[in-house]
């Protein structure tokens, strides 16, 4: 085993020194540096955050470090110090007792990273067993005390569960256990909330720090998310496509980027709290990666119809799912997965609707673009009910633009005929019309009408984003449902595609129901906002009102659980948001939801007065 | 436990559907079915045979009262009688099945002594000479039929070597040695093709499963590479090596037919195609009958190995 | 396009539909011709094969015997392949009890080990390629449904097929215009599977004497036969036990090449 000097005393020197490592990849025959040059080093008890987009190396990094690459198409050059002892060149036998051991990883996806057929115990177990060489009986006791301590409730009785049983944020507990079973001293997390809720991030995080500070582990912060970062990190290492652009305190990095790419980066995140001085949407800022330049702000005017009757009217919509026992096939329980929900839409106006997975945002947007039938209640668009319209009718006036830019086009269609599908499905326009309308389309979203050959998979996430947009308005709706429409993109591109929707917005007096959990950009784009809290609105109100003066519990602690780009303001040690679950919308057959009461606090802001679980 | 059940009811509904259809087969037949059933050779058969036939069959009676009759006569155990020596069928499946059923168990030892580890090794060392040659032997193994392996293994061994006897039976307790000789070739013709299969498929789900996240954790965790194939690769890559091979199994209920014809294995096959060739009507649809509850039996305990195997089946 | 010879199983897929459908047209001797002064005559010249039991020319019997399995194969392939798509299509898409049903007659069918459900037809219809064509397809109807199936709820919670939906296209639409087209790629994968087996499970027929019927050319009926005259002339039952491996060898490593192309892990290039 390798020896760390004693945690307690004074530690001689970094625990990861990593200096001159370039990484690469074999592709057909030819070999890629996807890191060039990359230099670092972490001291116990610190926590270095490398951060970059997608492409940008970071995770290889990570992987280098544990050498876990696949041998044969990986290449590892340079040094890799742990406490003094150098890593590459290491046999693999040598390795095996250094990886989770002496340092540990845990990883983004926590659905997938556990072993589905094995107890959740026994693989926190596994790993004691085979590095502290103890009795079975000794493993599943120090397993257990790791379950308590990284507080997974009822540990005893959870011990012998298996991952299908485990929420997310608690498989991601589950993950912090094994890699801290024998107190590594270096902690790799290889973005380890990005797959979770931000309520449950922010205590997955404050959880790492916890621990980190009781063991003074030496941690690795690999993330995409600069408000991660300056939540979590003591200094900050920027990459872009494999080079190491920036390094300093995160103070520094944040304070007084010194590279144009940098300046970029910081300037491309959406900041909550940027737009207190704005009452109306304002679009982001526009900066040039070569220059760190930003293009002119602009101010848009507001086009809302107010006075007119409005575009969509819901009134008292539920939406239910059957739940029925295998056996005989009875509705045992019911997902309630939309509860009596009521709000309008004005033409020209974007209202976000936000809240946490399973809170019933993406259902909502569904029941509203005619995917989904509604349980009870009325959605009126126009003044029309949509009850009464048929799918066929209903898509002139609605469309979606959904989360996945991968999955939204259909891969066996070109680009051109895919916009022009809904004109075909509509006996619109001669097939010459439709090559032009097409062309007119993409130009309208930002990409040359040349594409229109192209087929999907030669274009970026969020080129096809403009695609699925450009599709949607082709049959020139009056209204769209824009569902996590950019929670899958890049920082940078995330701005320009939220941009391009309140461009459009302008031209052509969209309503827009911008489903997000992304509070950032909803404070961007949106005029109204809607909270959603198991199937219920808790509050809505103008964003201004909402964001500035949020009145229900849950829009604060929401609120409170998004991470700040800004290192003055770190706020979670002061707001530890508790250990709870989000509740589950499952409820028993001849369940009656509680009759609910609103507040209206100013004209427009409504609040519903919070149930007994509140207090 | 709920689940456990569900399986259980399924398959006894499953059992009791497949019946039913085999009792109605005859009336799938457009005309008269005993007219059909013995015009072999062209000639028109008189009236006499006819009624005596329809008779026999119990053809004369409504339909409701003969499936009441049939079924009740199932569930007795009777299987009827046949219809060219009137012998009855129960007793000579009783003799023979054990035979085919010894004959599918070794092809199935052989194929999972080669297969399943040639298929782990072929995974762990892709592209390397053992994965190669191996997936070339087996590509060539899985499709030569087994009547042709058969076949060819009389000829060689048999016609040209002088090594084996070209096939017959002895009973065990009479002549264990030969029993097992005789048993040698059959088995191994049916376990070439079964090896490969097997091999196939664990290869490929070996190869799944290895990419995935948690054997990534897995290595994370510092746990030995023979630890991390055997309980966390193998132990997921096994699921659908599973249904397959028991789907090949069950497959086998028929396809032993052509090897114990080529081998003059007297198992069911004897019996079933001289009953087809006769136009046995009887003979038949009990032998169908038998084989069928067999599979339905056999995936029945697949399906619970499974949901034992793999918690999440058994939500 | 790298190299020809890696993809021999194409290549040699093509010469046998050539070979098969220019049978007729080929100078070779009528395959049905006896000629009982020559039985078995060793190979020469005008037979180059040697000549059968009845004096008829090998060479010709085996190419007649490899269209009349191609022409079985195919058919009884097609013939399952249309209909058990679309019942796999229409129970994915439509899911709720018509779901249940299409997969649950699935499953009955499949309680019939293959050949067994063959041999119950030929005792009811009688042996011949009449027979022998639908009883083939019906077998192989589940197995197109279960792949169609599965791949339907793949691909029926893909965005794009929402995306249909929500500019108003018809559910006929959506199921041949957008989920069709993305599940091709595993249909045409099993339907050469099928084709394989099909070959299998009809020269195992007629190896029994239940399939096609003399004396029309067959390569298991040819093996069956050949059988009674191991000792005199043993290359009789060689020949078409060769062609016949070779054949199937050759569906199963263009299917394998099919599979490999399909493969979802092959594409290559996604854009980013």
């Amino acid at each position: 085993m390798l020896t760390v000097p004693a945690r307690s005393a004074a530690p001689s020197g970094p625990i990861l020194a990593v200096s001159n490592l370039t990484v690469s990849l074999k592709r057909g025959d030819a070999w890629n540096a996807v890191v060039r040059n990359l230099n670092f080093e972490i001291a116990a008890g610190e926590t270095l955050a490398i951060v970059g987009e997608s492409g940008s190396g970071k995770s290889v990094t990570a992987l280098s470090t544990m050498q876990l690459l696949p041998r044969g198409i990986s290449r590892i050059e340079g040094s890799i110090k742990l406490a003094g002892r150098e890593l590459l060149g290491l046999p693999e036998t040598e390795m095996v007792k250094i990886r989770g051991n002496d340092m540990a990883m845990i990883f983004q996806e926590p659905m997938t990273s556990l072993n589905p057929v094995m107890p959740i115990g026994d693989q926190i177990a596994e790993s004691i067993r085979f590095h502290r060489g103890v009795t079975q009986a000794q493993a599943r006791a120090d397993a257990l005390r790791l379950m308590e301590r990284v507080r997974i409730p009822d540990a005893k009785r959870r011990y012998g569960q298996f991952p299908y049983q485990f929420s997310g944020g608690m498989r991601q507990r589950v993950m912090i256990a094994i890699a801290l079973a024998c107190k590594p001293a270096l902690l790799i997390a290889d973005e380890p909330t990005t797959a979770l809720d931000v309520t449950i991030q922010a205590q997955v995080l404050s959880l790492i720090k916890e621990l980190q500070e009781e063991e003074g582990m030496a941690v690795l912060f690999i993330t995409h998310d600069m408000g991660v970062v300056a939540e979590v990190a003591d200094r900050t290492l920027v990459m872009y496509r494999g080079d190491q652009i920036e390094t300093g305190t995160t103070a520094e990095v944040f304070a007084r980027p010194a590279q144009p790419y940098t300046r970029a980066l910081l300037s491309a995140v959406p900041q909550l709290g940027s737009m207190r001085e704005h009452a109306k949407p304002h679009p982001f800022p526009i900066f040039d990666i070569a220059t760190g330049e930003a293009a002119l702000e602009r101010e848009l005017p507001d086009i809302r119809q107010k006075q007119a009757p409005p575009l969509l009217d819901v009134k008292g919509l539920s939406v239910r799912f059957d739940i029925r026992s295998s056996l005989l096939r009875r509705v045992t329980t019911r997902v309630h997965a939309v509860e009596n929900v009521s709000f309008n839409l004005a033409r020209g106006e974007t209202l976000a609707i936000v809240g946490e997975s399973g809170c019933g945002k993406s259902t909502m947007g569904r029941v509203i673009a005619g995917l989904r039938k509604p349980s009870s209640g009325h959605v009126e668009l126009d003044g029309r009910d949509l009850a009464g319209l048929s799918q066929h009718e209903l898509s002139r006036h609605v469309q979606m633009v959904f989360q996945d830019p991968f999955a939204s086009l259909n891969p066996r269609l070109t680009v051109g005929k895919a916009i022009q599908e809904p004109l075909q499905i509509h006996h619109l326009s001669s097939p010459k019309e439709r090559v032009e309308i097409a062309a007119d389309l993409l130009q309208r979203v930002g990409l040359s009408p040349e594409v229109a050959q192209r087929y999907p998979h030669e274009f970026s996430g969020g080129q096809r984003q403009r695609i699925c947009i450009a599709r949607a308005l082709a049959l020139q709706p009056g209204m769209l449902v824009a569902d996590e429409a950019v929670s899958a993109l890049d920082v940078s591109v995330k701005a320009q595609v939220v941009n391009l929707l309140m461009d459009l917005q302008q031209e052509l007096k969209l309503g827009i129901v911008f489903i997000s959990h992304d509070m950032a950009v909803v404070e961007r784009i949106s005029h109204r906002v809607a909270v959603m809290y198991l199937g219920e609105i808790v509050e809505i109100g103008e964003r201004a009102e909402v964001f500035g003066n949020p009145r229900h519990p849950y829009t604060r602690r929401l609120l409170d659980a998004v991470p700040m780009p800004d290192p003055a303001r770190r706020h979670y040690r002061r707001n530890l948001t508790g250990d709870g679950e989000l509740r589950s919308p499952l409820k028993p057959r001849g369940f009656v939801p509680p009759q609910r009461h609103y507040e209206e606090i100013k004209p427009g802001h409504l609040v519903q007065v919070p149930g007994p679980e509140w207090a | 436990m709920a689940w456990f059940l569900q399986r259980v009811a399924l398959s006894i509904v499953l059992l009791w559907v497949v019946t039913t259809l085999v009792f109605l087969s005859i009336y799938m037949v457009p005309g008269d079915p005993v007219e059909l059933l013995l015009s072999q050779d062209g000639a028109a058969p008189d009236r006499a045979t006819i009624e005596l036939i329809r008779e026999d069959l119990g053809l004369n009676k409504p339909i409701h009262v003969q499936y009441v009759e049939k079924m009740s006569a199932l569930a007795r155990g009777d299987l009827g009688r046949s219809m060219v020596d009137d012998r009855p069928i129960g007793r000579e499946i009783a003799l023979r099945l054990p035979r085919t059923l010894e004959l599918i168990g070794a092809a199935a030892l052989i194929s999972l002594l080669i297969g399943l580890p040639a298929g782990v090794v072929a995974a762990l060392k892709q592209g390397r000479a053992f994965d190669r040659f191996a997936s070339l032997v087996t590509g060539f193994a899985q499709g030569v039929p087994v009547f042709v392996v058969g076949t060819l293994m009389i000829l060689v061994l048999s016609q040209l070597l002088k090594l084996m006897p070209a096939g017959g039976f002895v009973a065990y307790a009479s002549d264990p040695i030969g029993h097992l000789k005789l048993l040698f070739m059959p088995a191994v013709a049916i376990g070439i093709g079964l090896s490969a299969i097997l091999f196939r498929i664990t290869r490929a789900s070996m190869k799944d499963v290895l990419p995935l996240d948690f054997v990534r954790t897995a290595h994370a965790k510092g746990l030995p590479e023979r630890y991390v194939i055997v309980r966390h690769v193998l132990r997921n890559a096994l699921m659908p090596v599973i249904t397959v091979f028991a789907l090949q199994l069950g497959g086998l209920l028929g396809g032993t037919v052509l090897v114990e014809y080529v081998f003059n294995w007297p198992g069911l096959s004897g019996m079933l195609v001289s009953a087809v060739s006769a136009r046995d009507y009887p003979t038949v649809t009990a032998v169908i009958l038998v084989i069928s509850a067999l599979f339905i039996g056999l995936n029945l305990v697949v399906d619970i190995l499974y949901g034992l195997a793999d918690p999440r089946v058994r939500k | 396009m790298i190299s020809a010879f890696r993809n021999w199983p194409s290549a040699l897929f093509l010469c046998l539909i050539a070979l098969s459908l220019l049978a007729p047209l080929l100078p070779i001797h009528d395959p049905l011709a006896m000629n009982i002064a020559s039985r078995f005559a060793p190979p020469s010249w005008a037979f180059p094969l040697g000549q059968d039991e009845y004096g008829r020319d090998i060479l010709s019997r085996l190419v007649w015997a490899l269209r009349s399995a191609m022409f079985i194969a195919i058919s009884a392939a097609l013939l399952s392949g249309a209909i058990g798509s679309a019942l796999g299509i229409i129970g994915g898409f439509s899911r709720g009890a018509t779901e249940v049903l299409t997969m649950r007659s699935m499953d009955i069918i499949l309680c019939f080990p293959p050949l067994l459900l063959a041999m119950l037809a030929v005792t009811l219809y009688g042996p011949g390629s009449l027979t022998l064509i639908p009883v083939l397809a019906l077998v192989f109807v589940p197995s197109f449904t279960r792949v169609a199936h599965a791949s339907v709820l793949t691909v029926r919670s893909q965005e794009y097929v929402d995306a249909a939906r929500g500019m108003g296209a018809g559910a006929g639409r959506i199921m041949l215009r957008t989920i069709l087209p993305n599940i091709l790629g595993p249909l045409i994968v099993q339907f050469s599977f099928v084709m394989a087996v099909t070959v299998v499970l009809e020269s195992g027929l007629s190896f029994l004497g239940l399939g096609v019927l003399p004396p029309a050319p067959s390569l298991g009926l040819m093996i069956g036969t050949g059988r009674a005259t191991l000792a005199q002339a043993p290359m009789l039952l060689v020949w078409p036990c060769l062609v016949l491996s070779l054949l199937i060898l050759v569906l199963n490593a263009f299917c394998d090449r099919l599979r490999d192309w399909f493969d979802p892990r092959h594409v290559h290039g996604t854009g980013n």
